[in-house]
């Protein structure tokens, strides 16, 4: 007999639709043959589901009356509360009942809850400004446990909402917190401080950086489309952001920083309010305010100062190119 | 409703982007009155102010997963309008390819994922055509709906090679496009889009690109139907025929294009208006929105975006859509890439304007020719790529003034007005094509395009969730996050 298949239950609120539209980029194999290796079932997802409308709610209904197990439920968007507590800003269609609801009601009989996104994990863009939605994410508002389910919630399987931070998600790991799951390997300690898989949470978005050479020596990129590094000019948090991008790549050989532009740390909390432009990097006494990951800033400024006064002609000219105007020297190893 | 007209609440819309909710009166098998209700706000114009202007390249993207880039597009406009820079050849051509890339995703998504597995439900199963729409359509397993996804990431290289990824993207600049191709990349992008011409000419096709582009009028589609080559295209054709969807979904027939695609002597896609079978220009001053009918503020006159706000009103009950209703010279107009077809002058969408309207087919027909045309000007535009020569072009933001920027997303007419002061952004609309689209009804009581479309569809005994508005609505491929925003 074949096994149950692991169900998955995918609700949108207060979002954009962009992880979905990310996760249909899954490839080598894409969506379909992913999740069929790993016995992964949608019962509904807004994109790619054929009932719609009395049929859908039906389904719903099933779920939560325990007619159809639930393994894991995956919201994607900012659930949003306004106005005044009232959650009316986003009301499931068809049902005139406030989708924060909804996802109350689920969530109390999924096995799992996963937020697909930022803004389902923390608020995201969605919470940005003055928040007219007043929206916030599952388990956090922003940087504050907390949210829509509560800080104490804990799915039936005893997790707490398992957090596919990212504006959007990567697909894989989407596909992949969802295969770990299916299979039991996903455990508390598999999250980090954010409750994000630690299986690309663990990296950071400057490893594999190709303009890491220009980091070495504080070749700076000036404006946009320039080479040289983004993190003392242009705003780039690649050494603080926490993700694999630059070593697991996007539409086929594509980053962020790749694509010639500062890596925003799309997957933090409260990332859409950096305080500052977001391509600009705000300084004190010309030294960038954040500043790597674990590196004191006494050391930060001796470095660079070596770094810079170092600089070979080569990087510091193609820094501030928008093409390689100086290949590196072709020589003959043999005569060295 | 004594006289037997009974109202049918229709929702979660599933397969649009966004979550819809469409009530209906329906009486004698047929819809009598359409309400379409976008029930989501979020507020991002809203969220939008006070922040430094060029983080509406970040912010404004996050509108729309599905059209991220059009957004960052009129976003980067009325920021060179604002900053008076002219992008550089190379950034203008690379961000009509970012763009043309998701425009073409779009059409390919919305056709195969969003719009055919209609077909293949139980309800159809005594058409002969059924096994074949079931085979290639059901929803998410169907065989060309997995093809179609597949090609889909292939094209979509194409952002990874020129935008780093997508969606949402930062590559897009007032300027230009944040990062150059190189002769490899050049050579890249052209084995992707010569993979996915070869995809479509072979499953969605079954011919050249350039024979569907040449689609001449309404005789040589039918000619097509009957003896072209086989394909999805033509199974559509098939279906279509036989559920006479041409007979489905009529609006006002009033054309709505701000132009796509700049190139060296004007536009890939003119923009303009059509209507009455006549040409005319669109005069931006004369866009407003009404507020009647949304459950916004503001209701006593419409304003034009430079005036416009976005305060909603949640106790509001005249109101039933957080949807605004944008006019132009005070009419309803339809927008996307029939309307885009229609006005550039491409003969079958003209043919097809005159003799049937806008329709269910020759809204899906306008979407699939257009794929055909914007992939062979993709081609010429890589070779036109200069590696060496600047990417983009630098400018200054004043601390105050107003632009904005007009362009098209696969849906349709996008615009944002941007309004600066002191160096912050003090005031930010946008108007999305779907907000064209699925207007509510304004102060005069004329609905919105789909309002008017949804009309007369005949609704079988015991439907609750009616296929005929199934198929009028997904025709227009809207997009509700971006409608509201
Ligand atoms: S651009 Fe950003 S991610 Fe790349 S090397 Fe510089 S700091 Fe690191
Ligand atoms: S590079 Fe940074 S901004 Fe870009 S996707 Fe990764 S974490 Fe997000």
């Amino acid at each position: 007999m074949k096994a149950a298949p692991f169900t998955v239950l995918w609700l949108q609120s207060g979002g954009c639709g962009g992880c979905t539209m990310s996760l249909l980029c899954a490839e080598a194999p894409d969506l379909a043959a992913t999740l069929a290796s790993a016995n992964i079932r949608f019962l509904w997802h807004p994109t790619l589901s054929e009932e719609t409308g009395d049929e859908a709610i039906a389904l719903f209904e099933a779920v939560l009356s325990g007619a159809i197990r639930l393994d894991a439920l995956c919201i994607e968007g900012a659930l949003l509360r306004g106005p005044n507590g009232t959650g009316r800003f986003h009301m499931l269609a068809g049902t005139d009942t406030a989708t924060i609801d909804w996802v109350r009601r689920l969530a109390a009989v999924a096995e799992h809850v996963v937020a697909v996104g930022t803004c389902a994990a923390y608020g995201g863009v969605t919470a940005a400004g003055v928040n007219p939605a007043d929206a916030c994410g599952l388990q956090y508002d922003g940087r504050r446990p907390g949210g829509a389910l509560g800080a104490e919630f804990r799915a039936r399987a005893g997790l707490p909402v398992i957090n596919v931070a990212g504006c959007p998600t990567h697909p894989n790991w989407v596909t992949e917190t969802l295969m770990l799951l299916s299979a039991g390997l996903l455990h508390g300690g598999d999250l980090d401080s954010y409750g994000r898989p630690r299986f690309y949470a663990d990296h950071l978005v400057h490893h594999g950086c190709p303009r890491n050479e220009y980091y070495e020596y504080k070749a700076s990129a000036e404006k946009m489309s320039d080479l040289g590094c983004m993190m003392e000019h242009l705003g780039c948090l690649g050494t603080q952001a926490h993700a694999d991008c630059n070593t697991r790549l996007w539409n086929g050989e594509g980053s962020c920083t790749r694509g010639g532009h500062a890596c925003i740390n799309c997957t933090a909390p409260e990332f859409e309010e950096p305080g500052h432009a977001f391509i600009e990097t705000p300084k004190i006494g010309g030294i960038p305010v954040g500043l790597p990951t674990d590196m004191p800033k006494a050391w930060f400024i001796a470095l660079s100062s070596l770094a810079k006064a170092a600089t070979p002609e080569r990087l510091r000219r193609n820094a501030v190119s928008d093409h390689v105007v100086t290949p590196p020297a072709v020589r003959d190893i043999r005569k060295r | 409703m004594s006289d037997g007209t009974k109202r049918l609440v229709v929702g979660p819309f599933n397969r649009v982007e966004g979550d819809l909710e469409v009530r209906l009166d329906v009486a004698d098998g047929a819809v009598k009155q359409a309400f379409v209700s976008s029930p989501l706000f979020r507020g991002f114009e809203r969220i939008l102010e006070g922040r430094d202007p060029r983080d509406a390249l970040v912010i404004a993207p996050r509108i729309c997963g599905i059209c991220s880039v059009s957004q960052s597009h009129a976003a980067a406009l009325a920021l060179a309008a604002l900053e008076g820079v002219v992008p550089t050849d190379n950034g203008r051509v690379a961000t009509n390819l970012i763009l043309a890339t998701e425009n073409v995703a779009d059409h390919l998504t919305h056709f195969h994922v969003f719009f055919m597995p209609d077909f293949a439900r139980a309800a159809y199963s005594d058409r002969p055509w059924f096994a074949e729409a079931e085979r290639r359509f059901k929803a998410s397993h169907g065989l060309s709906v997995r093809e179609a996804l597949a090609t889909r990431t292939t094209l979509l290289h194409v952002m990874g090679l020129l935008a780093g990824r997508w969606p949402h993207t930062l590559a897009l600049q007032p300027g230009g496009v944040a990062k150059g191709a190189d002769a490899r990349d050049k050579m890249r992008l052209l084995a992707t889009l010569g993979s996915v011409r070869a995809d479509l000419e072979a499953r969605l096709y079954g011919a050249p690109l350039e024979r569907v582009a040449a689609l001449a009028d309404a005789e040589e589609l039918d000619i097509w139907r009957r003896t072209g080559p086989d394909g999805d295209f033509r199974l559509f054709l098939t279906i279509t025929e036989d559920l006479d969807l041409a007979a489905l979904g009529r609006a006002d027939d009033r054309f709505l294009s701000y132009g796509a695609y700049p190139q060296e002597e004007g536009r890939l896609y003119a923009g303009g208006t059509f209507a009455a079978g006549r040409l005319g220009s669109v005069d931006p001053s004369a866009i407003a929105e009404d507020h009647s009918f949304a459950r916004m503020e503001g209701r006593e006159a419409p304003h034009h975006p430079f005036e416009g706000s976005t305060f909603p009103d949640g106790a509001d009950e005249t109101g039933y859509t957080w949807c605004k209703a944008p006019r132009l010279a005070g009419l309803p107009f339809e927008t996307g890439a029939f309307a885009r077809q229609v006005i550039a002058g491409q003969k079958l969408a003209r043919d097809l304007a005159a003799k049937e309207g806008a329709n269910v087919r020759s809204r899906v027909v306008g979407r699939l020719i257009e794929t055909a045309r914007t992939l062979i000007a993709m081609e010429g535009w890589v070779k036109a790529l200069r590696p060496g020569e600047p990417w983009c072009a630098q400018g200054a933001l004043p601390q105050a003034g107003r632009s904005f920027g007009l362009t098209e997303a696969a849906r349709g007419a996008l615009g944002h007005w941007m309004v600066v002061e002191r160096g912050r952004i003090a005031r930010y609309q946008i108007i999305a094509p779907t907000t064209w689209n699925f207007s509510p009804r304004d102060a005069s009581g004329q609905p919105g395009p789909l309002e008017t479309a949804l009309v007369g569809a005949p609704v079988r005994q015991g439907e609750k969730t009616p296929l005929s508005v199934q198929h009028i609505v997904r025709s227009f491929d809207p997009c509700m996050v971006c409608t509201v925003h």
